[in-house]
């Protein structure tokens, strides 16, 4: 499987977890504070903050950087 | 009066930093609404992250948490933390790129371009306009009720507390019209200063504040319920879980499908402008990665404050306290000090102005753009560019503050949530525009189209501004969203493809 396919069933698997039903009626606290359903979603940010770090890393559109940075060919039409 | 004074002197300040980048200007229609593409990383993550969290941020989210419980982070906070990044990064980048390379400075430009239609412009834009006036509402009404909220006379459990000027306006309090000038006229200051790049500064200046704002009040409230562990133990049980309990907690369906509205993102026209602001597509980087972060560290804190406002007497009382009081009703009642009270305000000032100079930055870039100097002869010089689109967005000022003045009452949160609706339900457009070369302009007509009279049929049902859900608990954006798409599918493939020198153009 490609590189875009892992992202892509990755991405997928975050939008499952993010259901959490297992911690749906839980009323626990994390650290004598924090109820548990809360503390699963803060640290589902962080964990999504890494995913995208990861994906940056390796699936970084270089190509489309460079496109964009070059000049539009006159044939291509610029502005309206 | 302390408390205003200090609110005061935030708005000097942030007068002043308008001052110090209208240095920075260039003087050209470029710098006014892009910035010349000069942003760099930090600036954008600051601006795009102050843009994304309105008065949503610190007010929404605590009153949201004081009604519906913790759940409100996983419907709305976590959710966007992944979804806003994969928006960023899939559709953000993308169209910096496009607009970078063709010198688009608003949607409508690429729309019409990849769509091969100049007419769509014409439908697109009032849509846009139309959905960004709640939107900028939401802030208005937002900021007014706020500051009515610190200013009038209080009854509290060590005495009563005067209005801040007693002998000017009733009950002591500073009136919604006030504010609303107020408010409005800091923003058009900055931003006619220096447009995209005075709104940059002032966001990355006012989402620092209203961060840092934030956590203080966090600190100080947690303080006074004798600790982070014994205020959750005064809360709520029912406000610990999701499940639902009354008017507490959610349904599966609702916490599934809430997934649908953060994809408002992109479709934002201010988002896509500030977008274009970046100085490279490298500059994103920071943005996709650490937006989830930063909603983390806004959220978590408020939702928790919302929690314990459940445990705690003064807020729960014969007459319920309303969602948008819940933050500055704990601050003055557990905090008393004048000087947090305003700065905890203007923090949530912060939050509201970040959002509101963009948008009035947007619509007059749009105007201007995409309906004055579309297709026109006559070649204007910047100076006559920048008085259109300043003058467009005062008369939109002009309209939204008389608006915010008649629906001054309605709930402005379930305001915002239809404007995020709309926006939403739009992406099947963008997103076939950029990554399916069979999307035509049959395909766009039909799909906004279909989207916006979807939109108008929930909207009225939900007696036009109302919290609504469809069978089940589903949010109205999941099902306009499927109809937006369905709509760009059928009329796209039932129609001519684009063009070759379309398709060469932009894939």
């Amino acid at each position: 499987m490609n590189k875009k396919g892992i992202i892509l069933i990755t991405f997928l698997i975050f939008l499952v977890l993010h259901q959490d039903f297992w911690n749906w009626d839980n009323a626990s606290l994390v650290f004598g504070f924090i109820p548990v359903g809360l503390f699963y979603h803060a640290c589902y940010s962080f964990v999504a903050a890494a995913f995208w770090a990861i994906v940056i890393k390796v699936a970084w559109p270089t190509a489309l950087e460079e496109w964009a940075e070059g000049a539009a060919d006159p044939l291509e039409g610029g502005h309206e | 009066m302390i408390s205003v004074v200090v609110i005061a002197i935030y708005l000097g300040l942030l007068l002043g930093l308008a001052l110090f980048s209208k240095t920075l200007f260039r003087g050209t229609s470029k710098d006014y609404f892009v910035a010349s593409h000069s942003i760099g990383p930090f600036m954008l993550l600051m601006s795009v992250f102050g843009t994304t969290m309105t008065a949503f941020a610190l007010v929404g989210s605590t009153g949201k948490a004081f009604e519906g419980g913790i759940g409100t982070y996983g419907l709305m906070a976590s959710s966007s933390g992944l979804i806003h990044a994969a928006c960023f990064l899939l559709i953000g980048i993308k169209l910096w790129a496009i607009g970078k390379r063709y010198g688009y400075v608003t949607q409508i430009q690429y729309f019409r371009a990849r769509f091969e239609s100049k007419a769509f412009g014409y439908l697109l834009f009032p849509i846009l306009v139309l959905l960004v006036i709640p939107y900028l509402l939401i802030g208005i009404i937002g900021a007014a009720k706020t500051i009515y909220g610190v200013t009038v006379a209080k009854s509290t459990p060590a005495g009563e507390i005067p209005g801040a000027f007693p002998e000017i306006f009733t009950n002591g309090a500073v009136p919604p019209w006030l504010t609303g000038i107020i408010i409005c006229g800091v923003v058009l200051t900055y931003i006619f200063a220096g447009g995209s790049r005075a709104a940059a500064w002032a966001n990355t200046f006012q989402t620092i504040v209203f961060m840092i704002m934030g956590i203080l009040a966090f600190y100080l409230i947690s303080e006074k319920l004798g600790g982070v562990s014994a205020a959750i133990e005064k809360a709520s049980d029912a406000h610990k879980v999701r499940t639902i309990s009354g008017e507490v907690g959610f349904s599966k369906l609702t916490f599934l499908t809430y997934m649908f509205i953060p994809l408002s993102v992109g479709m934002f026209p201010h988002l896509f402008q500030h977008w274009l602001t970046a100085k490279s597509a490298k500059s994103f980087k920071l943005t996709v990665v650490a937006h989830p972060i930063c909603i983390a560290i806004v959220w978590v804190p408020c939702v928790l404050i919302g929690v314990w406002a459940t445990g705690v007497p003064a807020l729960n009382g014969p007459v319920p306290t309303p969602s948008g009081a819940v933050l500055a009703k704990m601050v003055a009642v557990l905090v008393h000090d004048p000087i947090v009270v305003g700065l905890v305000t203007a923090g949530i000032l912060a939050a509201i102005m970040s959002s509101l100079d963009s948008q009035f930055l947007c619509l007059g870039t749009m105007f201007t753009n995409d309906i004055v100097l579309h297709n026109s002869k006559k070649e204007y010089t910047d100076k006559q560019i920048l008085f259109m689109a300043r003058t467009f967005i005062i008369a939109i000022v002009v309209l939204t503050y008389i608006l915010s003045l008649v629906l001054y009452k309605k709930n402005v949160f379930d305001l915002a949530i239809w404007s995020f609706s709309g926006f939403a339900a739009l992406t099947p457009l963008v997103i076939a525009a950029l990554y399916w070369k069979r999307a035509n302009k049959t395909g766009a007509y039909a799909c906004v189209i279909a989207v916006f009279l979807s939109w108008l049929t929930f909207f009225a049902m939900s007696g036009f501004g109302g919290e609504y859900f469809l069978v089940g608990g589903i949010v109205p954006a999941a099902a306009m969203w499927f109809i937006g798409a369905a709509a760009m599918i059928i009329g796209s493939l039932m129609s001519p493809p684009p063009s070759e020198k379309t398709l060469a153009k932009f894939f």
